[in-house]
C-alpha cells in the first residue's frame, strides 16, 4: 500500500513513466503529479462529473479510477482536447452562449458533451439533457449548456452535409 | 423589452455610438476556463507548502476531555498536530453580532474548538503534513476522548425551559428576535376571511462545485500574510484576518483568482479558514486547506431552515387586508462571522407582503441556537422564504374566495404609478413594475391556453398545475446593510482606469468575479464610455494589493455599484484624455470625442489622432507637449448608494408542471420569469444569472435538504444523497424584462443575481397545489419530495 509502483501511460499523447502509490486516483495523479489542473475534483466520489477524462476513448470519472489502472492506457484531458483542436467548435459555442459561469464543471462538461456528439451526432434537447445528467453545474441552470451542445451538433451536421 | 420610463432628454454616455451597453458580447477570457487553464485556489502550489486537514467532531455536542496526538506526530510527513488551545496563541476568537440587529447575541467562536465541540463537523484538531494524504493518514491516529453532551436539534423546542442551554453565558438559546406591527392587523382580520398555514422550509446548502479552498502564506521576513482564497469579498477577508491575527491590514494581502462557484457560500469567514491563516503564521510556511465534499456539507453554511406560521385576511372582492407571520429558524450553535446569522430572518420580516398594497402587517421572527452546522446568508437571503410565505398565502386566499390567482394579484399588487412608496416594514421602493411584469408574463406563457390545456388533461387524469410568484428583491445595498452595524464590510466600490502606452486600457475594480460576468460588465462599461473597443480593456480584480478598496460581489451589488464606479472612472479618464488631445491638436476638449480607439471631431466625426499615438506622445515624448500640461491618463472613482438603502427590483415567475399522483414525482415542464433590474448591461449575462438562480430555487423546491437525525447527525452529507438539480430534470426557462432604471446612478443598473432564486420555489409550490386542487390537498412544505406529496394525497 505504501510502496510506489511503476506506471506507464500516454497522457494527451505524451508518454508518461511514473512511480505512484497504488491508492492514488487518476484525478490526483493528473492534477498533482502532472500538473494538469484542468481536470477538476468536485466530490471525490463519482457523482459530480467535474473530473471526467477520456481513457482509451471512453469517458470515465478520474476520481473513481486508480492511476495504476491506467497502465498502458491513453488518457486525454481537457488540455489535450483543447490543444488538438478537437473541441474548438464546442468551446466556441460555449463561449458564445455563455454556457459556463464559474467554469469549474466546464472541462468535465465538455468531455461529456463531446462524448455524446461522437456517439449521437444529432441529439435532441432531451437526449442532451439526459446525457449531461451525470455532470453537475451549479451556476448555469443547464439551459445554456444544452443550447451550446445543440448548436455544435447542428454546425457539425452542416459541415458534414 | 418594456421600458417603463421615457429616456432622458439628452443622450447619456451609455448611448454613445458603438456602445456595448445593452448588447450581448461574450465574456472576456473565457478561453482560460474552457481549456482547463483557470487558476482556482485548489490548483495552487507554493514552495514549502504544507497541507492541513481537520479532525472534526463526530458528535453534535461534546466536551473534549483529552486529545492524544503523539502517535500522529511521529508519522512520516507530519509537520504538526495543533489543537484549539495551542492555536489560541496566534488567533483570537470572535463573536458574530452586528449592533443594528438589536439584541442579537452569540458566543465566542474559536478557529478550532476549545474544550467543547458544538456541532458535528466542528474542527477539534488540525493535522499539517507534507501532503494531504499524509495528513489524512495521521488524522486517523489522533485520539480524542469525548464526553457526549445533550444536543439541541429541534428548533421548535430550543426555547423550552426543559431544553439545555448551549451557551450558558447567554442565558438561553434565543439568538435574536424581531417583531413588527404595522397598521391594525386585528381589525383587518376581523373584517375578512382568514386563511392560515404553516410553511416549512428544508435546510439546504450551496454545494459550490469547487469546495472552499485557501492557501495562507505567512512570510516571516516580510511580516506579511498572503491569503489566496476563493472569496467574494477580499477586503473583508483582509480586515478579519488582520484583526484576529493581531496584524495591520497592510500586513495582509488577499488574492482571489478563479472561484469555482460561490452563491454566498464564499462570502463568510469560516473557522477552518481562520485556522489555516493562523497555522501559516504559527508554522511559518504556506498552508493549504481544501475542504473535501463531506466537510463541505458539514461546514459550508446552511440556509433556509425556517418554520413559519402565516395568516392572510381577504375580502370577497379579492382585497387582501392583512398579512401576519410568526417565523422560527434554527441557525446552529454560533451566529456566523462577520455577517451574522440573523440577516435571513430579518429579511423575512422585511419582505413578506412586499409586492402588495396591504398596509396591515404583523410579524415576529425568532432565531434560535442548535447543535447543527451554522446557517447564514446564501443566494437570495430570506427572499425565497418571504416569497413562498407571501405567495402561498395569496394563493390560499384566492382559493378561499374562488378567485383566479392572477386576478387576486392584479387587484393587490402595488400600482406601477404609485412610486416612490414604502412597505409596511419600511422598505423604500423607488420604481417597481409589478403590473407591467405580470402582464408581460401572461403574454409570454399564453395563460389562457395553458389553463385550457390543464382542464383538458384533467379529464384524462393528468394533473398539471400553474403557479405564480411575484417578488421583490434587495439589490445594491448601502451601508445600511452591514456598515451601520459595525462590520468592516464596505458598501462602496472603486474602479481605477488607465490608458497605457499602446492605447490599451487597464481597469482595476474592487468587485470580484465568480462567473457572474463582473469582468465583462466592467469592460463593457469602460469601453463604451471611453470609446475604446472591449478587446483593448483588461480588467484586474480580486487582489487587495492591486485594486481599489471595496465590497466585492454579493447581494446583487456588482453591476449596480461597481458598474457605476467604472462608469464614473471612465468618464473622468475620458475627460483627461480629451484635455491632452486638445493640447496636442490645438483644439478644445469639447470639440473632440473618442470613437473606435481614436480621437475624432465631435461635430463631423473626422479622425484626428489614434489613442495609441496620443499615449506614445504622453509617455515617451512629453517634451513635445505645450508647457503646463501634465497629462493624467489614469482616473479613479468610487461609488456608494446614499439615497435608497437598497435598490429594490421586482419580477414575477410562473411554473408549469405535472404531478404524478401515483408516484408523487413532479415533472417541471416550463418556467417563465419577467424581471426588472433596471438598465441591462449585457442581456445574455442577466438572463443566465436569472436562469442559474431559478435552478437553485428549483433545487430547493424539489430536492435539496440537509437531513439531520435527532442526535444532530447530518445523514446525507454527500452528493449522492443530497440531491441537486441535474440537467435532465430541469425545464427550459423563458425570460422577459421590464426596465425601470434607478435614478440614483447614471448607469441605472440594479442587481439581477438573486431574482431567480427568490421566486422559483414559491412558483413551483403554488403550481403543485394547483395540480392537486381536485384532491383537496394543500402542501406548504419544501422540498416537495414524492414522500411529501404522497403523504398529502393520503397515499402513504
Amino acid at each position: 500500500m505504501s510502496v510506489p509502483v511503476p506506471v506507464s501511460l500516454l497522457v494527451n499523447g505524451e508518454r508518461i513513466d511514473a512511480f505512484v502509490l497504488p491508492r492514488l486516483n487518476l484525478a490526483d495523479f493528473l492534477r498533482e503529479n502532472l500538473k494538469l489542473t484542468g481536470t477538476h475534483v468536485g466530490c471525490e466520489h463519482g457523482v459530480c462529473g467535474a473530473c471526467t477524462v477520456r481513457v482509451d476513448g471512453e469517458i470515465v470519472r478520474s476520481c473513481l479510477m486508480l492511476a495504476v489502472q491506467a497502465e498502458g492506457a491513453s488518457v486525454e484531458t481537457v488540455e489535450g482536447l483543447s490543444d488538438s483542436g478537437e473541441i474548438a467548435d464546442l468551446q466556441a459555442a460555449f463561449r458564445e452562449r455563455n454556457a459556463l459561469q464559474c467554469g469549474y464543471c466546464t472541462p468535465g462538461m465538455l468531455m461529456t458533451a463531446q462524448d455524446l456528439l461522437k456517439h449521437l451526432p444529432a441529439p435532441d434537447r432531451q437526449a442532451i439533457r439526459e446525457h449531461l445528467s451525470g455532470n453537475y453545474c451549479r451556476c448555469t441552470g443547464y439551459q445554456a449548456i444544452v443550447d451550446a451542445v445543440e448548436a455544435t451538433a447542428r454546425m457539425r451536421a452542416e459541415r458534414r452535409a | 423589452m418594456t421600458v417603463t420610463r421615457a429616456p432622458a432628454e439628452t443622450l447619456s454616455v451609455l448611448d454613445r455610438p458603438n456602445s456595448y451597453i445593452g448588447k450581448t458580447v461574450p465574456r472576456p477570457n473565457l478561453d482560460r476556463l474552457l481549456q482547463g487553464r483557470g487558476q482556482y485556489v485548489s490548483d495552487l502550489e507554493l514552495p514549502r507548502m504544507a497541507h492541513v486537514v481537520f479532525l472534526r467532531s463526530p458528535y453534535a455536542h461534546a466536551r473534549i476531555v483529552a486529545i492524544d496526538a503523539d502517535a500522529a506526530r511521529r508519522m512520516s510527513g507530519v509537520i504538526a498536530v495543533v489543537t484549539g488551545r495551542e492555536l489560541e496563541a496566534v488567533i483570537t476568537p470572535w463573536v458574530g453580532v452586528l449592533s443594528h440587529l438589536k439584541g442579537l447575541k452569540s458566543a465566542p467562536q474559536h478557529a478550532i474548538a476549545v474544550d467543547r465541540a458544538c456541532w458535528q463537523g466542528e474542527a477539534v484538531a488540525a493535522i499539517v503534513a507534507t501532503s494531504r494524504a499524509a495528513a489524512e493518514d495521521a488524522m486517523e491516529h489522533v485520539v480524542v476522548d469525548y464526553e457526549e453532551l445533550a444536543a439541541v436539534t429541534d428548533m421548535r423546542t430550543a426555547l423550552d425551559p426543559a431544553t439545555p442551554v448551549i451557551h450558558a453565558s447567554l442565558g438561553d438559546n434565543l439568538a435574536f428576535e424581531r417583531t413588527l406591527d404595522a397598521g391594525d392587523v386585528d381589525q383587518a382580520l376581523s373584517d375578512s376571511e382568514v386563511v392560515e398555514a404553516e410553511f416549512v422550509f428544508g435546510r439546504h446548502t450551496g454545494v459550490t462545485l469547487e469546495p472552499r479552498a485557501v492557501v495562507a502564506d505567512w512570510n516571516a521576513a516580510e511580516a506579511r500574510l498572503t491569503i489566496y482564497q476563493g472569496t467574494q469579498a477580499p477586503h473583508m477577508v483582509q480586515n478579519i484576518a488582520a484583526l484576529h491575527l493581531r496584524l495591520k491590514e497592510a500586513q495582509v494581502r488577499v488574492v482571489c483568482k478563479d472561484v469555482g462557484g460561490s452563491f454566498g457560500i464564499k462570502v463568510h469567514i469560516y473557522a477552518d479558514e481562520m485556522a489555516t491563516y493562523a497555522l501559516s503564521k504559527l508554522l511559518r510556511r504556506p498552508i493549504k486547506f481544501v475542504a473535501d465534499r463531506v466537510e463541505s456539507f458539514n461546514t459550508d453554511i446552511h440556509a433556509r431552515d425556517h418554520r413559519c406560521r402565516g395568516r392572510i385576511g381577504v375580502r370577497s372582492d379579492g382585497t387582501i387586508t392583512a398579512f401576519e407571520i410568526d417565523d422560527l429558524t434554527g441557525i446552529g450553535p454560533y451566529s456566523m462571522y462577520p455577517r451574522t446569522s440573523a440577516i435571513e430572518a430579518n429579511q423575512v420580516v422585511n419582505l413578506v407582503g412586499g409586492p402588495y398594497v396591504t398596509a396591515n402587517y404583523r410579524a415576529r421572527a425568532r432565531v434560535v441556537f442548535q447543535n447543527k452546522n451554522v446557517m447564514c446568508q446564501y443566494r437570495a437571503v430570506g427572499h425565497p422564504i418571504a416569497c413562498s410565505i407571501t405567495e402561498g398565502l395569496v394563493d390560499l386566499a384566492a382559493s378561499k374566495i374562488g378567485m383566479d390567482p392572477v386576478e387576486i394579484r392584479r387587484r393587490n399588487l402595488i400600482s406601477d404609478d404609485a412610486y416612490p412608496c414604502a412597505s409596511p416594514s419600511g422598505m423604500k421602493f423607488e420604481q417597481l413594475s409589478h403590473h407591467a411584469s405580470l402582464a408581460k408574463l401572461l403574454q409570454m406563457m399564453d395563460y389562457g391556453a395553458l389553463r385550457a390545456e390543464q382542464a383538458a388533461l384533467r379529464t384524462r387524469n393528468i394533473h398539471r398545475g400553474i403557479g405564480f410568484a411575484s417578488f421583490i428583491e434587495v439589490t445594491n445595498p448601502s451601508a445600511t446593510f452591514y456598515g451601520v452595524g459595525g462590520a468592516k464590510i464596505s458598501s462602496q466600490d472603486g474602479v481605477a482606469v488607465r490608458l497605457d502606452a499602446q492605447g490599451s486600457v487597464i481597469c482595476q475594480t474592487s468587485i470580484t468575479e465568480q462567473g457572474q460576468g463582473s469582468e465583462s460588465l466592467t469592460a463593457q462599461i469602460v469601453g463604451s464610455v471611453l470609446g475604446v473597443s472591449m478587446e483593448r480593456v483588461r480588467v484586474i480584480l480580486g487582489d487587495t494589493d492591486n485594486t481599489p478598496y471595496g465590497g466585492g460581489t454579493w447581494a446583487s451589488r456588482g453591476a449596480g455599484i461597481g458598474g457605476e464606479a467604472a462608469l464614473q472612472a471612465a468618464k473622468a479618464l475620458r475627460q483627461n484624455i480629451l484635455d491632452v488631445a486638445a493640447a496636442i491638436l490645438q483644439s478644445r476638449p469639447a470639440g473632440l470625442d473618442i470613437v473606435n480607439n481614436r480621437i475624432v471631431n465631435a461635430d463631423d466625426g473626422a479622425p484626428r489622432i489614434e489613442l495609441n499615438e496620443l499615449a506614445r506622445i504622453v509617455y515617451f515624448r512629453p517634451d513635445t507637449l505645450p508647457p503646463g500640461i501634465q497629462p493624467e491618463l489614469m482616473a479613479t472613482r468610487h461609488f456608494v448608494p446614499r439615497q435608497y438603502p437598497f435598490a429594490f427590483t421586482n419580477g414575477v415567475q410562473a411554473s408549469w408542471l405535472e404531478v404524478d399522483t401515483e408516484t408523487g414525482f413532479v415533472t417541471l415542464l416550463k418556467h417563465w420569469v419577467v424581471e426588472d433590474c433596471g438598465t441591462i448591461i449585457n442581456p445574455q449575462l442577466v438572463d443566465e444569472q436569472i436562469r442559474g438562480g431559478v435552478v437553485q430555487g428549483l433545487g430547493a423546491a424539489l430536492f435539496e435538504k440537509c437531513i439531520y437525525d435527532e442526535r444532530g447527525q447530518l445523514t446525507n452529507a454527500n452528493m449522492a444523497d443530497y440531491l441537486v438539480p441535474m440537467s435532465g430534470e430541469m425545464p427550459d426557462i423563458e425570460i422577459g424584462h421590464v426596465v425601470s432604471p434607478t435614478q440614483e446612478t447614471e448607469l441605472g443598473a440594479k442587481g439581477a443575481g438573486e431574482a431567480g432564486t427568490a421566486g422559483a420555489a414559491a412558483a413551483v409550490a403554488n403550481a403543485v397545489n394547483d395540480a392537486l386542487r381536485p384532491f383537496g390537498a394543500t402542501i406548504t412544505e419544501i422540498p416537495l419530495t414524492p414522500q411529501v406529496i404522497l403523504t398529502a394525497l393520503g397515499r402513504i
